[in-house]
Parts: structure tokens; sequence; C-alpha cells
């Protein structure tokens, strides 16, 4: 018997299957990391309008551009994906919706949700 | 520190193809995780196809099929057949479940087969399953409580023995566990669904005197708190159990009780 070799580690995220339990969990992090970044830029953006008008003039200049205005659509829906999913949290936090029909039934209510109010915004901004 | 990449011995390729289909009535193929503590090899993906017509329903009866009729070596671990022992748990078409209860009928082929993820691999589809159950026992899993007064039994309504459903119910075979990222990443302190949810089960229970000291035991950054309520576990178990909500009721009893 050598049984002085390493046991390996079995796969794990090579062969899950993604589902929407983890993918919405995995998707609250990256969410929640985008609009931290996010709220910097928010920062530097009222920065730049306190120090008058040529300061603004050329931060908002550095913004426009197509992958900026992307940027700022996927920013919007970041918004809404983390505050409902949050919300989907903190009833969880307080004991509720735990059975696993309620949990996908609220989990495709903020992927939907997320998706309308982005789309809502936009239509009522632009 | 998570590691999302497997280590260098870790890393599968590409195994045997031990038979094919041919002359057989319902094929279907199987790839299937191998690892063989005395060969000087990585871990490999082996194929074997079996016939469907002369096999029994379950995944469990397609790898004792293999192993009586093409490869005697393929090694996994089995018990009651009925999804009672929780012994032949693993990672099936990319869920973890037991294999006695996974209906062939409801995989499509190639169906693949791999052992319980993130776990130590003894040989083939046997994990080693050491460190879980040491988290088990650490949980204190018995009744504490002082002699009843009268000296027979303690007495228990309806109520208090309902809030046991769904908890005692729980076979310890590991699948929710092994399915949650966060187990994935901190096994090491994080004691995971299946033992919270069996810690949960002597917190519930009415005759234990112990449930201070069994939350305060379990209200750790570590031990508790690296559940981000991912539902992974309750997606996973084979007995349709909710170890999210009982970890869900450890952490709000904790609140509520300020400990």
């Amino acid at each position: 018997m050598s049984n002085s070799r390493t046991r390996p580690i079995s796969p794990h995220l090579q062969v899950y299957r993604p589902q929407l339990t983890s993918v919405l969990s995995i998707m609250h992090r990256l969410t929640g990391l985008l609009l931290s970044g996010a709220s910097v830029v928010l920062s530097l953006w009222l920065v730049s309008l306190a120090l008058g008008e040529p300061t603004y003039t050329r931060f908002a200049g550095l913004w426009d551009s197509w992958a900026a205005t992307a940027l700022m659509v996927a920013v919007v829906f970041c918004v809404y994906f983390h505050l409902l999913n949050g919300v989907r949290h903190l009833a969880w936090d307080r004991g509720f919706g735990f059975d696993l029909a309620t949990v996908y039934v609220s989990g495709w209510t903020v992927v939907v949700g997320a998706f309308a109010l982005s789309a809502l915004t936009f239509a009522l901004l632009v | 520190m998570a590691q999302f990449r497997l280590p260098k011995n870790a890393r599968m390729i590409q195994g045997r193809r031990h038979n094919d289909g041919s002359g057989m009535q319902r094929p279907l193929q199987l790839q299937i995780y191998r690892w063989n503590p005395d060969d000087d090899s990585q871990p490999q993906i082996d194929e074997y196809t079996i016939d469907q017509a002369t096999c029994g329903p379950m995944l469990l009866d397609a790898l004792i099929k293999i192993k009586n009729e093409i490869d005697s070596t393929l090694t996994f671990r089995r018990s009651c057949r009925e999804g009672i022992c929780g012994s032949c748990a693993m990672n099936i078409d990319g869920t973890n479940t037991l294999a006695c209860t996974q209906s062939l009928a409801k995989l499509k082929t190639p169906v693949k087969v791999y052992p319980l993820p993130h776990m130590p691999v003894i040989k083939d589809l046997v994990p080693d399953l050491t460190h879980f159950f040491d988290q088990y026992a650490s949980v204190e899993p018995w009744l504490k409580a002082s002699d009843p007064p009268d000296g027979q039994e303690r007495r228990q309504n309806t109520e208090n023995r309902e809030a046991l459903d769904g908890l005692y119910e729980c076979i310890l075979c590991a699948c929710c566990s092994t399915s949650c990222p966060s187990y994935w990443w901190n096994s090491e302190q994080y004691l995971g669904p299946a033992n919270l949810l069996q810690a949960y089960r002597w917190i519930a229970d009415s005759r234990d005197e112990a449930t201070a000291e069994r939350l305060e035991q379990l209200n750790d950054n570590f031990k508790l708190y690296r559940c981000h309520t991912i539902m992974n576990c309750t997606n996973a178990c084979p007995k349709g159990l909710n170890p999210g909500k009982a970890i869900g009721e450890i952490k709000s009893r904790i609140s509520k009780e300020k400990i």
C-alpha cells in the first residue's frame, strides 16, 4: 500500500452546475463591488463640479464615449439588482422566504425587476 | 484565501474509453472521475457505456453494473440503495445527490459523475469525510439535559415534536455542505450547512437544556457567519430538507437573544 501520495482535491467550480441560487449570490457580490467603484467616480464627479466649470467640463468630457455610456447603463442595472436582491437578503435575515419555491420566485423577481426598472429609468430619462 | 483553480495534482486528464455502445438497445454513456492512490497519475475521466435495457433504474444500478461487468476497479461507497444511509452521495450531472435515488431516465448522455466537490479524494468516487465528521462531533449532537424530575421519560407536546420535523431526517450525506461555495473556501473553520442543520436540530429540541450554550458556541464569524444564504444547500438536499432555513433560524435566534 503506497498511500503516501497527496490526495487530490475533487473538482468544484469546474464541475458544479451554475444555478439561480449561486449565480444571484455571486452577482450580488460583483454588483456590490462595481457600485463601490462607481461611488468613487460619483464623488470625483461632485468634486469636479465644486472645482468650477473648466474642471467639470474636462471631467464630463472623459465620459463622453460609447464605452462610458455602456458602463453607466451597467451601473444603473447594478443599482437596481443590488437593491432588490438586498431586500431579498433582508427578508432572509428576518427569517422569511427560505423555502425553495419562494427562493426561485424571489430570485426571478429580482432579475426581471432589475431589468424592468433599468428600462423604465432610461425611458423616463432619455 | 479561496483557491479557485485546482492544484496541479488535482487537474483532470482524459482517461480511458472502456467499451462502446455497439449492439446495445439503449446505450447510456457515463464519464466517471477516477483516481488511484497506487498509480502515479493525475485524476482522469474514464468513459463507460451501459445498456439501460438491462440495467436497474437508478444511477447506482449503473455504477454497480459497470463494476460487475466492465471494470471491477471502479470504487464508490454504497450501502442501503434506498436513500437512507447517505453513503453514495456524489456529484452527478453537476449537482450533488445520492446515486441510489437519482433516476437514470432524468439524465442525459453522457452522464458526468464526480466525487463530492472540494474534498480530498481517497479513491475514485470516495471522498475523505474525516473533517466533516469531526465538525459534526464539534456541535455535540446529543441531548444535554438533567434527569427528568419524575425519573421517567422527557415529555414533549405535539408542537414541540413538530419543531424537529425537517431536521431529524438529515442523513449526513454531505451533499449540501459540498455544494456550498462558502464551504469550499472556508471548510477549515466554517461548519457548513449539514452540521449547522444538525446543530439547530438540538437547539430546536424542547428537551435540550443547553440552548444558550449551543448558540454561544456557534456565534462565531467563521463557524456560522460564513453562510451568505447562497442556498445551493437547499437546492442539493436529496431528502428535501432546508439547511439554509435552519442556518437562518440560528442567526435569528442569536440576534434575538443578544448573546
